[in-house]
């Protein structure tokens, strides 16, 4: 029956996270709006526009869908799949109560940080096949920067895998009962401001959005693509920016753990749009940055003191006989 | 010597009215003319380079100005109107490139040893110069396509 | 029809990209060909002609008095400049008098819309660098917000808020209230203060000065050789300004510095132009502290445009818009409508720079650079 109650879970986990990532459009598009002294959603669900993202879905399917002539056709009808599906991968391995999480696997963790990978793929591909000289320029551009920000996003993740010595989500957040893992004294708020701009740059948030630079490249990856492949791109992204959110509340602040008068699994989506907050009040403030001074960021000043904080926190377990 | 006829002419200027504005030039002394205002008088800004389809023929004046002084001044020359060409400034004053490009565009004149010689505000078909006085202003606006259409099409 | 051979200009390695004329960056229809080798820039072509409406030709067909209107859409963004340069060069033309009322109240508005105008440089610089789903839409909501309290003020004193037509050939079209005028300074002293708000968002911030330091350094030859005018001259270190070298208007009773920068980078034009906005601010004080009395008007009101005639003659006149100096070459011959009328716009000088200072630098590079030198489109192609 275990079959069975996967099934369950993962139809529950999947609703109530595709109705977030709905919201979660909403939501930035209300904070951002504020931000600038506009007012956002309004007329859709007066007054306060909380259907919008019902009436951007139902826009974007009955739109015309276009493929370019010389695109690859495979390709290009496949990449948005390849990009929104690995992003839902990621819910089934975040735990929402205690030891329940849809896959409990002994190394959880780092099947989400593979899976997440893969839907960097999809949007390589998308930039590939659409034969256009902007959508070329904004997959290279993406490479360079994914291939080079994993590695401080991973190093500074181990860290808490490190201090519990396993690599299973449940374990994670079982550990951190006490205290979640960004209140470790130092090596706990590096790692969790090293994952945390590593995070942007892997999610193309601004600072780090010059993937898809409107101003120079006009929408890039996703320029050739309409209707519901553009939709899919658009929840894709945001699905695997909450999908990292879960991960970045689960690892660091210490997952479904909080005082009781709340249910844990709410305390886990407060953390998670808490987190999404915080990258929505840092994008919608800066310029971005070039692609050479992106990738300088990184291997100059983020990798070096990712590994110092790893390294720093290996001394510690060891000195301190581990976590807990 | 072209040297003596600017110097002559700033003197005149420096005590003429305000509203004489340079000096008139045969077409063959304008370029030995700017490279002197521009070395050895200290004209080294560039400002315009203008056509007039006048009466006698198409006048070229180019302007510069010395910025220690803040005097401008313009060099004009006259070139007859069936087949006006002129020696270029583009490799004297860099800004002279597109100013050129205009006149070649709207006015029809050449420029020897120009590095770009296109037009540069009307489609690079386009047939005819618009700022001459004889263009036909009578004709339906629009672009006008290099070929004429084919004679079945009515 | 025989097959043309297209001969194509660039080397093997090389992407020969099309930026424009649809483009969100180009600051209009602005073709910008640009040939890449990975992100690096190895030549950048402007083509331009799109927004091409024959201005000069259409001058030589209407009177004098009907022309004023017309070149505030040539700039459309500093409409008062383009309209203030023509009637300052028709004036010295036919030494037509101006009274110092109606001199100073063109001033003022010359200085409110100078204002304006740098708002929405620096509200679309935002976007060419920060992206319109970013930091930099954040800045231009800012600017806009800013420049609406202007275009209000100018919706009250001349009844529309931006092409006013507020220039006549010998003076203004529209008187000033007391109201108004302190209104004008409570608006200069709000100008001010939000700069500091502005660089908080910009210069204050890492990621802004890592975009424009050092990018698209104009050395002071160059600028001297293309002639480049306005703030992209003075942030290459020369301290020429049309305002203060061959005043007009009410200039030559007004005290104002000309903030100048030598690093002639992308930062110092961005510097330039704030400083610029505080001191017309400044302007705008001492226009209203110490605005004449008399009439704005003193010209016989003609009731046909055909009756103002100008003597056979020939005027360069120039003034300072926002982007530069535009200068007016007419050619008078006597009759109502000007003979030959050329406008040296100040985009167009200001954009030939591109070919020169393009190669070396990256893709975004280009983008900022572009949006330093501020180009109109309407006022390169006229």
């Amino acid at each position: 029956m275990n079959w069975l109650l996967t099934l369950l879970l993962s139809i529950a986990v999947l609703g109530v996270a595709m109705t977030c990532v709905a919201y979660l459009t909403w939501l930035e598009r209300k904070i951002a709006a504020r931000m600038q002294n506009r007012i956002g959603p309004f007329w859709v669900g007066y007054p306060h526009g909380w259907l919008q993202p019902l009436a951007d879905v139902a826009k974007l399917i009955i739109k015309e869908d276009i493929t370019p002539k010389n695109a690859d056709r495979v390709l290009f009808n496949l990449a948005p799949v390849m990009m929104v599906v690995p992003s839902l991968i990621g819910f089934a391995f975040i735990p929402f109560a205690a030891g329940l999480a849809v896959v409990d696997h002994p190394y959880s963790f780092l099947l989400f940080l593979a899976f997440a990978s893969l839907a960097l793929l999809g949007v390589f591909a998308a930039g590939w096949s659409s034969n256009n000289k902007y959508a070329l320029i904004s997959s290279l551009r993406m490479v360079a920067m994914a291939v080079s920000y994993e590695i401080p996003l991973l190093l500074s993740l181990l860290v808490p895998a490190v201090l519990v010595g396993s690599f299973r989500l449940t374990e994670i957040v079982e550990a951190q009962q006490g205290m979640p893992f960004i209140l470790y004294p130092g090596i706990g708020q590096v790692a969790f401001v090293v994952f945390f701009i590593a995070m942007l740059a892997e999610l193309n948030k601004a600072p780090f959005d010059l993937v898809e630079a409107e101003s120079e490249l006009v929408a890039a990856y996703n320029v050739e693509y309409t209707g519901m492949k553009f939709a899919l791109f658009y929840a894709g992204e945001y699905a695997h920016t909450f999908a990292v959110c879960g991960l970045a509340a689960t690892v660091f602040l210490g997952g479904y753990n909080g005082p009781a008068f709340l249910p844990g699994a709410v305390w886990l989506l407060l953390k998670m749009v808490g987190i999404f907050v915080l990258i929505l009040w840092i994008r919608w403030s800066f310029m971005r940055v070039r692609i050479d001074q992106a990738l300088m960021i990184n291997w100059k000043i983020l990798f070096p003191i990712a590994l110092l904080n790893l390294v720093a926190a290996a001394w510690w377990v060891v000195r301190s006989g581990g976590a807990g | 010597m072209p040297e003596a006829n600017v110097q002559e002419a700033l003197m005149l200027r420096h005590q003429a009215t305000e509203t004489a504005l340079g000096v008139e030039l045969p077409p063959a002394e304008l370029l030995e003319a700017l490279r002197a205002l521009r070395d050895a008088h200290g004209y080294r800004f560039y400002i315009v380079t203008t056509g007039i389809d006048g009466t006698e023929g198409i006048e070229i004046v180019h302007g510069l100005r010395n910025l220690e002084t803040g005097d401008d001044f313009f060099v004009k020359v006259l070139l007859p109107k069936d087949d006006p060409e002129l020696d270029s400034a583009a490799f004297l004053f860099a800004g002279a490139e597109w100013h050129e490009r205009e006149i070649l565009d709207l006015f029809g004149v050449r420029f020897r040893s120009h590095p770009d010689p296109r037009r540069i505000l009307m489609p690079d078909e386009y047939e005819g110069h618009p700022l001459l006085k004889d263009f036909p202003m009578d004709t339906p606006w629009g672009y006008r396509p290099a070929a004429p259409e084919s004679e079945t099409d009515g | 029809m025989t097959e043309e051979i297209r001969v194509v200009d660039r080397e093997l390695g090389e992407l020969a990209l099309n930026m424009g004329p649809q483009h969100p960056s180009t600051h209009g229809v602005l073709h910008l060909k640009v040939h890449l080798r990975g992100e690096t820039v190895v030549k950048a072509i402007p083509g331009i002609g799109y927004l091409h409406r024959g201005v000069e030709k259409l001058s030589e067909n209407l009177a004098y008095e009907q022309l004023a209107p017309i070149f505030e859409r040539n700039d459309y963004l500093g409409p008062t400049a383009n309209s203030l340069g023509y009637v300052v060069a028709v004036e010295r033309l036919g030494g037509f008098e101006v009274p110092r009322r109606g001199a100073w109240l063109r001033t003022l508005v010359a200085e409110l819309q100078r204002i304006a105008s740098h708002l929405v440089w620096l509200g679309t610089l935002g976007l060419d660098l920060g992206g319109a789903l970013g930091g930099g839409t954040t800045l231009y909501m800012y600017c806009f917000r800013e420049r609406e309290k202007i275009l209000d003020y100018m919706e009250e004193l001349t009844g529309t808020r931006f092409h006013t037509n507020f220039n006549l050939i010998g003076g203004a079209r529209y008187d000033i209230t007391p109201e108004l005028a302190a209104k004008a300074v409570d608006l200069a002293n709000q100008m001010e203060a939000c700069l500091g708000e502005m660089r908080n968002m910009t210069s204050a911030t890492a990621m802004f000065r890592g975009r424009v330091e050092g990018i698209g350094v104009i050395p002071r030859d160059l600028a001297l050789s293309v002639g480049v005018t306005g703030p992209v001259l003075r942030a290459s270190g020369v301290k020429f300004d049309v305002r203060k070298d061959a005043p007009y208007d009410a200039y030559p009773d007004l005290q104002f510095d000309i903030p100048t920068r030598t690093e002639g980078d992308a930062l110092a034009r961005f510097e330039v132009r704030m400083d610029e906005i505080a001191e017309s601010a400044k302007l705008v004080r001492q226009l209203v502290e110490g605005l004449p009395d008399g009439p704005i008007f003193t010209r016989k009101p003609i009731k046909n445009p055909k009756g103002l005639k100008v003597k056979p003659n020939e005027v360069y006149a120039a003034v300072e818009s926002p982007r530069g100096e535009l200068g007016f070459y007419i050619v008078a011959d006597g009759t109502f409508k000007p003979y030959r009328l050329k406008i040296n716009a100040p985009s167009f000088c200001n954009l030939q720079v591109i070919p020169h200072i393009a190669p070396g630098l990256l893709l975004a590079d280009v983008i900022a650079t572009l949006g330093s030198l501020d180009p109109v489109l309407g006022d390169v192609d006229r």
